[in-house]
């Protein structure tokens, strides 16, 4: 690949925050390095993965808002998370994940054991583990 | 406070912060390098390894090999910790702060708060260098972001002791001393045979230029097996693994291209500067096959086929196996 050949195809996946760093030969053959915005079979292959997992997370949102599950199901599948990985950052059997995922259980958690969740899910207070957003919203 | 530390963007985490770490230490050597003397082009399939389903394609070592092999390479000694108290491996931090050492970390980036959204995957090998501390938060040179970042507290913490596969416990590490005279020729040596080792000699079916054949023989089935929909998403795997952050382009080909074409002036060996344009070229392919896989992932029509992906990825393996044959002939040359 040639310094002029580095794709320039954005998908908005940085989110400007960075950029991708190839390698390429430039007009003397020697290599260096151009920074990409992306590459658009790599865009593909990202948002494929993505579309994926946000069809897991609407669904999960869908069975909160039916009330057939706890906002803690929905924030473990927008995280991407499974029951083992969530165990192992809240220090919660497995086991006792599935009985929060009851909205009549949940509802009876302690604001100590509300917070080991939104420690794990990475939200600033408790409130937002209510907030069921997805990004197609 | 603020160590005097130069932040210098690279393609891959590990290389990245082994430079950045070297330069403070007054050693000069490039991303290319580090990478190739510590052996980090690879190629390997897991079909008895899923992540999400997905048997894993790997166009890299096990995290830490890069580091493993080069500090050996070069005489590094390096110092390594792990803490199982949380609270006292960001004590730790802080005195080697407040020592002036810069203190390397490796990290899981899910919820790694700087990084763009789309990449903040649970894959707990990234590696970060803290370099000091300013209002609280700590200052992070990230070898895959432009800038200097920042982190509080908390967010360091929590991303320092991630779950899941291979947590990294609040692992740090810094340089506690380097050799006054490096032996950079035998070191590159050194890593050029490892990779001619691991590519083309290392028996078994799922590691090295085999590994690459073996694939082709499963992407033939794929479709067949899986149904489209599967098989199409197992594809978008292979990409991912070949371009995403950290690769440099044509999964780390192109880096190790540009490592070959510095050991040959290194070395003053002319043939291994046409191994580097070997590479280039075999790492073009796998552009290629790249534009090719995504193709079938977005479902369009289109006359690309899961046969004629297997061809060329066929066609790849036997390149590079020329590559790392060549490689090792132009080594013979040098001991002449």
């Amino acid at each position: 690949m040639k310094v002029n050949e580095v794709p320039q195809d954005d998908a908005n996946l940085f989110e400007g925050k960075t950029r991708d760093l190839q390698y390429a030969l430039n007009e003397d053959g020697k290599y260096t390095t151009v920074k990409s915005v992306g590459w658009e079979p790599k865009n593909i292959a990202m948002i494929q993965a993505w579309d994926y997992e946000n069809y897991k997370i609407s669904e999960a949102k869908r069975l909160v808002t039916e009330g057939k599950m706890s906002p803690i199901f929905f924030q473990m599948k927008r995280c991407l998370m499974d029951i083992k990985l969530l165990s192992a950052y809240t220090g919660f059997s497995r086991f006792k994940i599935k009985r929060h995922f009851k909205p009549d259980k949940f509802k009876k958690l302690s604001e100590e054991n509300l917070d080991k969740y939104v420690y794990a899910f990475g939200l600033k207070k408790r409130e937002d583990l209510y907030i069921i957003t997805t990004d197609e919203d | 406070m603020k160590i005097d530390f130069k932040h210098n963007m690279s393609a891959h985490c590990e290389n990245g912060v082994i430079s950045n770490l070297l330069r403070f230490h007054g050693i000069n050597l490039s991303e290319a390098m580090i990478f190739g003397i510590g052996s980090g082009i690879f190629f390997s399939y897991l079909p008895f390894f899923k992540l999400n389903g997905i048997p894993v394609t790997s166009f890299r070592p096990m995290p830490g090999t890069i580091f493993r092999n080069t500090s050996r390479a070069l005489g590094i000694k390096m110092h390594v910790e792990k803490f199982r108290d949380p609270e006292k491996a960001m004590q730790g931090l802080d005195i080697n702060l407040s020592r002036g050492i810069p203190t390397g970390m490796v990290i899981g980036v899910f919820h790694l708060t700087y990084f763009p959204a789309p990449y903040r995957f649970h894959f707990n090998a990234h590696n970060i260098i803290a370099i000091g501390r300013e209002n609280g938060s700590y200052l992070i040179s990230d070898p895959v972001m432009e800038k200097v970042e920042k982190l509080s507290y908390d967010d360091l913490k929590r991303v320092r002791y991630a779950q899941g596969i291979a947590k990294p416990n609040g692992k740090m590490y810094f340089i506690e001393s380097v050799p006054v005279d490096i032996d950079l020729n035998s070191a590159i040596k050194k890593g050029l045979r490892r990779t001619v080792f691991e590519m083309v000699k290392l028996p078994g079916p799922i590691i090295g230029v085999t590994g690459i054949k073996y694939l082709s023989n499963r992407v033939r089935i794929w479709p067949s097996k899986y149904g489209e929909k599967e098989a199409a998403r197992y594809l978008g795997q292979i990409v991912r693994m070949q371009e995403e952050i950290g690769t440099g382009g044509a999964g780390f080909r192109f880096l190790y291209a540009a490592f070959l074409q510095e050991a040959s002036e290194i070395l003053e060996n002319d043939a291994l500067n046409n191994t580097s344009q070997q590479m280039t070229k075999t790492g073009d392919k796998w552009r290629e096959f790249a534009v090719m896989a995504s193709r079938i992932c977005k479902g369009r029509q289109t006359t690309e086929t899961y046969a004629r992906l297997a061809d060329f990825l066929l066609d790849i393996a036997n390149d590079e196996k020329q590559v790392y044959l060549a490689i090792e002939k132009s080594l013979k040359l040098n001991e002449r």
